[in-house]
């Protein structure tokens, strides 16, 4: 009983914690023009790797671009693009998990089982994949992570369709004949969101995670651009005089990262959800 | 039994055929055109008749289905074709490289079982003391940190700062230290965590409380009963997680200036090398399909009641 109530607290704590730093950190994307102290691809070479100043906080880096600057601009490559992911994902599997759902018999086994098909891959080899076949690219590496990320929301939607067809509520609404269309649209989609959408914190850390890989790949995001990726990417060379040019934006991914995680774990254990 | 291993080898057709389809459509789809492609990466001035002779060589003036069948010809005799940037076979070019990533590949789960059965064993054991909390924190770490960040930072750390090992490149014992600890952390987060559970379900079973009973050291017990049985899942999972190691070697060959063939892909993504990356994909399909057919072989050795219902019945 104690015990309960203690794991109750702590993930209370959790939840807040992790909501709270992504706040701070959606905030600085939204407001990066206003408060970066300098333009982030402004280039100074007079400056080029100059320490920590009044106007340059945090120094500059090998062009003498402003690294706090960067920084922040990077939260709004990250999150935005991540954002963007989720909403398209979560758009594409709902249509195809509610029709597979809904329908059942051979749509839905097609369906599945390519769902299945693509899960069974690791996500970044078939990421990778498909930006080799279409090309490098931040719009690419965006296309190719949905393409990737939608199968696991629809799989979810229609695990979760299928045990609400079942449900009496739903039936009472057919038998009052209330169309297919308001059944999914008022009685199922209600239901199946706010898992879905702990489930989508989870994957929004992985998505963060893999469009900084490409981009210091350089497949993803191309300079002049600031993105913490592509920031280690050029830091890495400035290792032995000035470390600190990749390790600021390494401490970002894994803090934005790191919250993401906290907050979805702690979520999807107060409310019973299974994970990916 | 050779029944359900025959079962099992006759699915994996259509999952590769479907594969090859995949990609064949993507490569269709892309904006790309291969003749294009080649010449540019080939360094030759394009014109229309260069091109038309070139997308006749690679067949792009036949009907599409003559050309699936021309890929999944290819593929089945690992003819793949020349790459457009040297002009030697693909295959001749991956395979040199193979042994490479292979070996790093290996090192890295060796690591990763050497750290995560004791650190999963004693945490189980320890149940929330010291241990236990550092390795919960290990796992939270290593599922969060970008691997190629973890790379850098230990280079920092070790061959910048503590001047204990080479910073890239291959040849000497010391220059597998940092690539396979950076790779293995990874598979620690998930190990650990796995042992950590299986050890703990067992240590609830009665014959552990029987054994107790009859007087038998508890160093007995665990490490002749319990660790032997909780093991088990763990095992499985280790060719499940082949997958994030593939993708790690990617990354971290590239940190470390590895001469595998991850890094060989990532150059041919730059250069459009389509032949390259066609072989590249079609190698990780395989290598799926395989560990996962091996993962239920050995399974259904563990529990032979697999073979007797459900998963046979393909």
């Amino acid at each position: 009983m104690i015990s309960s109530i203690r794991i109750a607290r702590k993930s209370q704590a959790a939840i807040l914690i992790g909501s709270a730093t992504l706040a701070a950190f959606f905030l600085i994307a939204i407001l990066a023009p206003w408060i970066a102290p300098n333009d982030p691809i402004q280039v100074n070479l007079v400056l080029k790797l100059s320490p920590p100043s009044f106007d340059y906080p945090l120094g500059t880096d090998h062009l003498g671009r402003c690294n706090l600057s960067r920084l922040l601009y990077g939260a709004r490559v990250s999150l935005g693009f991540a954002s963007l992911i989720f909403v398209a994902a979560l758009g594409f599997g709902l249509v195809i998990g509610t029709i597979a759902g809904y329908k059942g018999g051979v749509i839905d086994a097609v369906l599945m089982r390519f769902c299945e098909g693509v899960m069974a891959f690791p996500n970044l080899v078939l990421v990778l994949g498909i930006v080799g076949l279409l090309g490098p690219g931040l719009w690419q590496v965006v296309m190719a992570l949905m393409m990737v990320q939608w199968v696991y929301y629809a799989r979810m939607i229609r695990n979760m369709i299928v045990g609400l067809k079942e449900q009496n509520f739903i039936l009472a609404a057919r038998i009052s004949g209330s169309s297919t269309g308001k059944i999914i649209r008022r009685h199922m989609i209600p239901n199946v969101l706010p898992p879905v959408l702990v489930m989508g914190t989870l994957e929004m850390g992985w998505a963060i995670m893999d469009l900084s890989a490409l981009s210091f790949l350089g497949l993803g995001v191309q300079p002049p651009t600031a993105e913490w990726g592509a920031m280690i990417l050029e830091g890495k060379n400035f290792i032995r005089s000035q470390p600190e040019l990749m390790l600021y934006p390494g401490i970002m991914i894994l803090l934005v990262v790191i919250s993401f995680n906290v907050l979805g774990e702690a979520l999807s254990e107060k409310y019973g959800i299974k994970k990916r | 039994m050779a029944t359900y291993i025959s079962k099992r080898l006759l699915a994996v057709i259509p999952i590769v055929l479907f594969a090859i389809f995949l990609m064949f459509l993507l490569i269709r789809l892309s904006p790309v055109d291969p003749a294009e492609a080649y010449l540019s990466a080939a360094h030759i001035h394009p014109t229309d008749e260069i091109l038309a002779e070139k997308r006749h060589e690679f067949g792009l003036d036949q009907p599409l289905w003559m050309q699936y069948v021309q890929t999944v010809k290819g593929i089945v005799l690992l003819d793949f074709g020349n790459s457009f940037v040297t002009n030697t076979p693909v295959w001749q070019e991956i395979s040199a490289r193979m042994p490479a990533t292979i070996q790093l590949a290996l090192s890295s789960i060796l690591l990763a079982i050497a750290i995560s059965i004791p650190l999963g064993f004693f945490s189980a054991v320890y149940k929330n003391g010291a241990i236990d909390h550092f390795s919960r924190l290990l796992s939270f770490l290593g599922a969060s940190i970008p691997q190629f960040w973890l790379g850098y930072l230990l280079i920092f750390l070790f061959s910048v700062k503590l001047d204990l090992f080479p910073v890239e490149g291959k040849g000497t014992w010391q220059h597998f230290v940092l690539p396979s600890l950076t790779l293995s952390l990874a598979l620690i987060a998930v190990y650990t965590r796995l042992l950590r559970a299986s050890v703990l379900e067992e240590l609830e079973q009665q014959y552990v409380l029987y054994a107790r009973t009859r007087g038998i050291k508890e160093k007995a017990i665990m490490g002749k009963h319990v660790l032997k049985i909780a093991i088990a899942p763990m095992m499985t999972g280790l060719g499940m997680n082949l997958g994030k190691l593939l993708t790690g070697t990617i990354i971290i060959e590239q940190v470390f200036s590895w001469p595998g063939f991850g890094r060989y892909f990532v150059e041919a993504i730059f250069n459009r090398d389509i032949p390259v990356i066609q072989c590249y994909v079609m190698l990780a399909v395989c290598l799926f399909v395989i560990c996962n057919l091996i993962v239920d072989i050995v399974q259904m050795y563990m529990d032979p009641r697999i073979s007797l219902k459900g998963r046979a019945q393909f």
